[in-house]
């Protein structure tokens, strides 16, 4: 058994747990944050991300023991009903998912990933190491990658994101 | 997932000393991913992510120091990666997802294990995960295996990206062994072809310990990294170029080439390098120096179609490395 002490959405959590249990799990079971999905379990789907220290990340691929200290952001922190974020706010006005398995990874990454891209990352796709000025469709799916969509919402998801990038990413480089 | 023991290393010489009967773990997103299908069964995981080794500095002569635990997002983003060997932050930013960047770490994925289908599957033969119980690869699937280098007892292929453009770059492995020495290793010495101990897929020994990848100063030269895969992202290589080639007015005065998915470790020929130098950019050359690295490919069925595939990237990368129109 490991003791560790999580700060999940700004709450602490004592989690007393085999060292076998993934930050995912742990989570889901043992702190009954269910927001987070589990789709793989191999890191290969994206449905499990979640933002650890200002990063996201596969929970399912890492320990929970491996986190004590450390500031876990889950779709629950992001907002809730009656006080959604901007793009929880935007996959709901642009219908940015059908059964919504898919849905906390795609906005816990793509929080994380708008951020990424204001500090100037660039990505695979990008012409110039440089980081792109502002975000275009080719740009969002590529960063995006990380997240599967079973039922293929992923047009509406980029107009989601782009809808969002638009307000925030323009303005950071100018 | 088998049963195991956790501990934290705090220093070097705690993570060292814990680890002659342990597995280290850094970003886990390999090792957990095998653990779960108890391909990898550790009694006992040393996590090695407190050390002090996420630095990225400027060595003595001007080359870069990049700290085992540093991320591949913070090194492909790197202001000193980017200016000066964009080819190692185009060959990371091709590989896995945003959220497996931010885990995976340059240790780590110098050390990931085959992608081999029979590997990942515990109810079939695999020499590499058990030693004498056959390659179901030879004679099964093998799309995505090795065309060079390899044996009648493993085709599998080395699968990274980042570890690639490292090779062309003439990098070094910083190892701190069981006995507290520290060694550098080129990269091309550090994974090993498979012969008939597939089961070793580099020269790690027990306890030794990853401290970081040195870079040899920046070299003058267009550098690419072109990878070809079955989807646009998130996908493995079948098959990648990492490039540098330098041109003295009409002819190439200097090339490095390194290639993956093609091999049990990522290939590289001094014998096709030297065909280039001295010479003028020509379809008939590269279509030589295509000759030449392929002269002793051999594909195993499903992967035939990577011969004539390599050919053509390579012939591609040459062509776009020599444009004297293009902008380094
Ligand atoms: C879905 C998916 C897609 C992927 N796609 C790609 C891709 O396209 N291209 C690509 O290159 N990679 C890809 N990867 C692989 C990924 O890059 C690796 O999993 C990652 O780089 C491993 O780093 P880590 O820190 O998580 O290693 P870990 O899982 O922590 O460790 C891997 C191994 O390295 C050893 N190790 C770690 N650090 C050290 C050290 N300092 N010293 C000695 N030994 C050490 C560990 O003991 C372990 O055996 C993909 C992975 C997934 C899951
Ligand atoms: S190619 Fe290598 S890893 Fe794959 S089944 Fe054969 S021995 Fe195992
Ligand atoms: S559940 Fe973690 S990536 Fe699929
Ligand atoms: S909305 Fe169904 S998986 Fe994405």
């Amino acid at each position: 058994m490991e003791t560790t002490e999580l700060s999940v959405n700004g709450q602490i959590h004592k989690l007393e747990a085999d060292s076998r249990v993934t930050l995912l799990d742990a989570l889901r079971n043992h702190l009954g944050l269910t927001g987070t999905k589990k789709g793989c379990d191999h890191g290969q789907c994206g449905a499990c991300t979640v933002i650890v220290e200002g990063r996201r990340i596969n929970s399912c691929l890492t320990l929970a023991c491996m986190h004590d200290g450390d500031e876990i952001t889950t779709i629950e922190g992001l907002g809730e009903p009656g006080n959604l974020s901007a793009l929880q706010s935007a996959f709901v006005a642009h219908d940015g998912f059908q059964c919504g398995y898919c849905t906390p990874g795609q906005i816990c990454s793509a929080t994380a990933m708008l951020e990424e891209a204001k500090a100037g990352w660039p990505s695979f796709v990008s012409d110039d190491l440089d980081g792109p000025d502002a975000l275009s469709d080719e740009e969002i799916s590529e960063r995006m990658s990380g997240n599967l969509c079973r039922c293929a919402a992923y047009p509406n998801i980029v107009d989601a994101i782009r809808q969002v990038a638009g307000r925030q990413v323009a303005g950071a480089k100018s | 997932m088998k049963p195991f023991t956790y501990a934290r290393a705090n220093d070097r010489a705690d993570a060292i000393a814990q680890a002659a009967d342990a597995t280290y773990i850094a970003g886990g997103t390999n090792l957990l991913d095998l653990m779960k299908l108890e391909v990898m069964a550790p009694d006992k995981l040393v996590d090695i992510n407190r050390l002090d080794l996420s630095e990225i500095g400027v060595t003595d002569d001007g080359g870069l120091r990049i700290g085992a635990l540093v991320t591949n997002s913070d090194c492909a983003a790197a202001d000193r990666v980017r200016r000066d060997y964009p080819m190692l932050s185009r060959a990371i930013l091709a590989g896995a997802s945003g959220q497996l960047r931010n885990k995976a770490t340059t240790g780590g994925n110098l050390c990931q294990r085959t992608r081999c289908y029979y590997f990942y599957d515990t109810a079939m033969p695999c020499n590499k995960r058990e030693p004498g119980s056959g390659c179901q690869a030879l004679h099964g699937f093998n799309r995505i295996h090795a065309i060079l280098g390899a044996s009648d007892a493993c085709i599998a292929t080395y699968p990274g990206d980042m570890a690639v453009a490292m090779t062309a770059l003439d990098a070094q492995i910083e190892i701190e062994g069981a006995d507290g020495e520290t060694r550098l290793v080129p990269i091309e010495e550090f994974h090993l072809l498979p012969g008939d101990h597939p089961e070793k897929d580099n020269i790690l020994t027990a306890g030794d310990l990853i401290t970081a990848v040195i870079l040899p100063p920046p070299v003058e030269g267009q550098q690419i990294y072109r990878k070809v895969r079955d989807r646009a992202s998130y996908a493995f290589a079948l098959c990648s170029v990492a490039a540098i080639v330098k041109m003295d007015g009409e002819t190439i005065s200097s090339a490095a080439l390194a290639f993956g998915g093609l091999a049990h470790k990522p290939w590289r020929d001094p014998d096709v390098e030297a065909l280039l130098v001295g010479e003028k950019p020509s379809t008939d050359l590269f279509g030589r120096v295509a000759d030449q690295l392929l002269a002793e490919a051999k594909g195993y069925g499903s992967n035939d179609f990577k011969i004539p595939l390599t050919r053509r990237v390579l012939i591609s990368v040459l062509k776009e490395a020599t444009d004297q129109g293009a902008s380094a």
